[in-house]
């Protein structure tokens, strides 16, 4: 087992080996089940109390032909017995269910690294298929793996072979074979994957049974055979104390929304169009109708946004939710709640761009959209879950942003985080914050005129009254064109335009942000800083881990409020000698904060679709450290 | 039929809007905002026919609500003394339908032009169409873009030479009826924006209808389209060429009542002399007709060159709406299942650390 780790060591205890983390990924052909399969494989670790995260990877396609490499569908895991931070650079084992999936995926297993195929697959078409000139179990291209051949298909049939399971039906479960195996080497409870195949194929019960059985011959394949010399335990993680489950960021941003709804006590209305990877946001939230949650699939994405905009001005909550492709075409309708003041969530999980570009990979490339992609002045508050759990706490915080200011806010998720899961300690309701409004009753014409003025506005917010239909006395009219400061009439005068715009820009200015805090277990000593915002937050922290095991004291800290940014960045900022900012676009924070605060960060860009690995950023790092130490020396 | 029966029972399309005993005037609908269309232009008419109308539907002033889009047309909301929201082009049926279908104790009307709802907005209208959601859409066609100065537009005739179309406009033109018909509305109606009598009742039955209502009115632009529905507005020419329907009554027109519409061919319907096809042979006039084939057919008899037009309401045909509909799941799914985020976001697959 490899065991290079943040200080991680491997104890052999006669055949079964303690080690603190592993890190496992599933591969196969899109049709092959993977997806499923390292769910459940998940769902056991989280039961066996392990920390963990994940990471899927999936073609864009429904099935891209089969065994091909455009086909490979993948599922990482990293679980430990301490607080990881991120799904893992390289995988410890891989399971290959096919050809194409040994080849797309064994550039990513470490020297000695455990590597597990389905030999069935391997015949000439397959290899050729993809391009193995001669099949690579049997030259000697694998010597540096520690490879286990089993026939998982042959297996699985014949375990099944009294179901009475046609050749096929039999041949879909030899997932769960695999499951079955690893299962077995890492010591898993396995009821919870029972009962979850009963369930599953609640409706045929003569396929859950398949499944199971393929489950339990893949952990038996394990305990009788010899073939597998070693098993590993990786103990439960001392996490803090709580009631904790798993979570994906999607699930996590749904449950933000639906509580959002309550905390606010307002209906809640999604106006939204499918789009990957933020369609499994409508698809929760379309479950939860019970919560006053109305769900609406528009015609497109700008009937998406504006069906929520006349939500939000009847006085319910509006919500949209998209990917960057459709943030652009929600764009004009972002601009009129700019205008008409109105609250506004709207949720971008960013993907790989520009246009359609890579939609089931990751990317953080729509800040700059979100912060200046509308025609003129058109300041939003942005804010930015920085790991799948915070997708719940960051609606609430883009919630009660729109609801006090009145105001359209974007929520910047990615595809990383919302497909990625982890363990979440389970919040007491009673503790989420009241998020609960005062809509307009009274007539507020500051000339006493006993008229409602729409833009009187809050002197410490600045926001706006909201005044919804169905109010006495209170009849007005908003819309896109320019108003006049106060009575809301339409005005093309210079300077209440100037006035206006100003005015709309000092109420983003001053939505109350936390301040940033920073980590840094030097106590001060560090004079290097990392920040980033977003997904990143789980490489970044663990690339600073690494550095600082090794002696080298760097700060960390991480922005989930990109606009305004809080009120303390200035004076972090320079309080350090550098600070190095890893993005996953061409440096878009950076410029902001350069523009901003004149300080001359480090930038540090990856735009490949895929999260920063802890250990290229250690490398980043390291080297900024060291150079930070030979200046200052 | 829909397909999953939620039990709703047929309503106005009023029933849930409060009502008000005190009496209406149309001055109560009048906003303190200077009208600013051009003088002379076709708008001021449906205005006033509009505020003249709303009295009495005897709903509280503060349950109404118009929307428009952008164009001329789309500054109504900012004249009527009801809540109003000036949107963005093409985007209004979208942006009502999320007030609709959270707020049924609102009267929801939208107000576009040609340019707004058929080029723009057109994918927002036809859906809202057929999804059916309650609300009120004034369509006034006026076959010009005005207020970005006369370029041609959906609605213009082939050939139309404007300033953007100097040899001459190249694109076939819409019939909105034809159009909204095709999406299934189940209210389609039209009227002059002169015929202040034909309009108001083709609003009230708009209004009283639960579900989309279209009105396709034909509104004078003196700026930049002027004159483009004169024949119409010729006592002895109008008697020619426009055809009324009266639910109930043979389609009969002509100065004398000489002509009639009668079934023709594959499900159509065509103009005969009724001395020739006589009285029993006319078509009575059904707007409830289920089938839109039949309205469909009544929309054609129509033509770009205005020979003949139809006004009236040419389909009132209930249909369960979508706002309802929804309404209704989400009440059947907290009648089943009570809001408990505690055990939501708990879910059944969880670990404790102690
Ligand atoms: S341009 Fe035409 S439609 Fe517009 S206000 Fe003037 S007359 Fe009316």
């Amino acid at each position: 087992m490899s065991t290079n780790v943040d200080g991680g060591q491997s104890v052999a205890v006669s055949d079964v080996r303690k080690v603190d983390r592993v890190v496992i990924r599933f591969a196969g052909d899109s049709g092959d089940g993977m997806q499923l399969t390292g769910d459940r494989f998940t769902s056991e670790a989280a039961a066996f109390g392990n920390d963990l995260a994940t990471l899927p990877n999936f073609p864009a396609e429904i099935r891209a032909p089969q065994g091909t490499l455009p086909g490979v569908s993948s599922f990482q895991l990293h679980f430990a017995d301490y607080d990881i931070l991120t799904p893992g650079d390289r995988p410890d084992v891989l399971v290959a269910m096919n050809p194409a999936a040994l080849k797309a995926n064994i550039g990513d297993v470490p020297h000695g690294g455990t590597v597990i195929v389905n030999t069935d697959e391997f015949n000439k078409r397959n290899l050729a298929k993809v391009g193995y000139e001669s099949n690579p179990l049997e030259d000697d291209s694998l010597d540096k793996f520690q490879l286990h051949q089993v026939a998982m298909g042959t297996l699985t049939q014949g375990a099944l072979a009294d179901t009475g399971l046609g050749k096929k039906d039999a041949d879909r479960c030899k997932n769960m074979f695999a499951l079955g195996l690893l299962s077995w080497m890492y010591h898993r409870p396995t009821e919870g994957t029972e009962r979850f195949l009963r369930e599953k194929f609640g409706k045929k019960p003569e396929l859950a049974e398949a499944n199971i059985l393929a489950f339990r011959a893949g952990w038996n394949y394990g305990e009788t055979t010899e073939a597998f010399s070693v098993t590993y335990e990786v103990a439960p993680a001392k996490l803090a104390q709580g009631t904790y489950r798993q979570i994906t960021g999607n699930t996590a941003l749904a449950y933000g929304v639906v509580a959002a709804g309550q905390q606010a006590k307002l209906p809640v209305l999604v106006g939204t169009y499918p789009i990957t990877p933020a369609s499994d946001v409508l698809h929760e939230l379309s479950k939860h109708k019970n919560f006053g949650i109305l769900t609406f699939q528009a015609e497109d994405e700008i009937a998406g946004i504006g069906a929520a905009l006349g939500a939000s001005y009847g006085g319910a909550l509006g919500v949209t939710s998209t990917s960057g492709p459709g943030v652009a075409l929600k764009s004009e309708t972002i601009g009129l709640g700019v205008m008409t003041e109105l609250p506004l969530v709207v949720i971008d999980v960013q993907r790989g761009g520009p246009s359609t570009g890579l939609p089931t990979k990751t990317e953080q490339a729509d800040l700059l959209q979100a912060m200046f992609g509308r025609n003129s002045e058109s300041p939003v508050p942005i804010v930015a879950p920085c790991s799948p759990a915070d997708c719940f706490d960051i609606a609430l915080e883009a919630t009660r942003i729109a609801l006090t200011y009145r105001t359209p806010v974007l929520l910047l998720s990615d595809g990383a985080i919302a497909n990625g899961s982890e363990p979440w300690l389970i919040p007491d309701v009673a503790d989420l914050p009241d998020l609960s409004v005062r809509f307009a009753t009274e007539p507020n014409a500051p000339d006493g005129s006993g008229e409602f003025w729409p833009y009187v506005r809050d002197p410490e917010t600045l926001a706006r009254e909201w005044a919804i239909p169905g109010t006495a006395d209170l009849q007005h009219r908003i819309g896109g064109l320019e108003k006049q400061d106060g009575s809301g009439n339409i005005s093309y005068d210079p300077d209440n335009h100037d006035k206006m715009v100003r005015l709309r820009q000092a109420k983003i200015d001053g939505v109350t942000v936390p301040d940033l805090t920073v980590d840094d277990p030097s106590n001060g000593e560090a004079r290097v800083l990392a920040l980033g915002w977003g997904s990143s937050f789980g490489p970044i922290g663990a690339a600073c881990r690494r550095v600082r095991a090794r002696g080298m004291p760097i700060a960390q800290a991480h922005l989930r409020h990109l606009n305004p940014l809080p009120a303390n960045l200035g004076d972090v900022l320079a309080s350090y000698d550098r600070v190095v900012v890893p993005e996953m676009n061409l440096g878009q924070l950076a410029l902001l904060l350069r523009a901003r605060y004149l300080v001359d960060v480090v930038s540090y860009t990856k735009v490949a679709g895929l999260p920063f690995k802890a250990e290229e950023l250690q490398g980043v790092f390291t080297d900024i450290v060291t150079g930070a130490k030979e200046t200052k020396a | 039929m829909t397909a999953i029966d939620l039990g709703l029972p047929q309503l106005g399309g009023l029933a849930d809007v409060p009502t008000t005993d005190e009496p209406q005037k149309a001055k109560d609908y009048k906003s303190d905002q200077e009208v600013r269309w051009c003088p002379g232009c076709g708008d001021y008419i449906v205005l006033n026919a509009v505020q003249a109308f709303l009295p009495e539907l005897g709903l509280k002033r503060e349950n109404i609500v118009f929307v428009s889009g952008i164009g001329c047309s789309s500054r109504f909301p900012y004249y009527l003394n009801t809540y109003g929201m000036h949107s963005i082009h093409g985007r209004a049926p979208a942006i009502a339908t999320g007030l609709a279908v959270t707020r049924p104790d609102l009267s929801v009307w939208v107000v576009t032009g040609d340019g707004d709802a058929l080029s723009i907005g057109g994918n927002h209208l036809i859906h809202t169409l057929r999804r059916n959601v309650n609300l009120k859409i004034l369509l006034f066609n006026n076959r010009i873009y005005g207020l970005t100065k006369g370029q041609y537009s959906p609605t213009s005739e082939e050939g139309k030479v404007t300033k953007s179309t100097p040899m001459g406009s190249l694109d076939h033109p819409f019939n909105p009826i034809s159009l909204a018909l095709g999406a299934e509305a189940t209210f389609v109606a039209r009227a002059l924006d002169s015929d202040k009598k034909g309009l108001t009742e083709v609003l009230r039955q708009a209004a009283e209808h639960r579900g989309s209502a279209l009105v396709e009115i034909y509104q004078n632009c003196p700026i930049f389209n002027d004159g483009a529905f004169d024949v119409l507005k010729d006592r002895d020419e109008a008697a020619r060429r426009i055809i009324p329907l009266t639910d109930g009554e043979p389609i009969r027109f002509g100065p004398d009542g000489e002509y009639g519409v009668v079934r023709s061919g594959f499900g159509g319907l065509d103009v005969a002399k009724v001395s020739e096809v006589g009285e029993e042979g006319l078509v009575v006039h059904d707007a409830t007709t289920d089938d839109p084939t039949y309205a469909f057919a009544l929309s054609r008899l129509g033509d770009q060159a205005l020979t003949h037009t139809v006004t009236g309401v040419f389909r009132n045909a209930p249909r369960t709406t979508y706002d309802d509909a929804a309404r209704a799941q989400t009440a059947q799914a907290a009648e089943a299942k009570p809001a408990d985020l505690q055990s939501l976001i708990r879910g059944n697959d969880t670990w404790t650390v102690s």
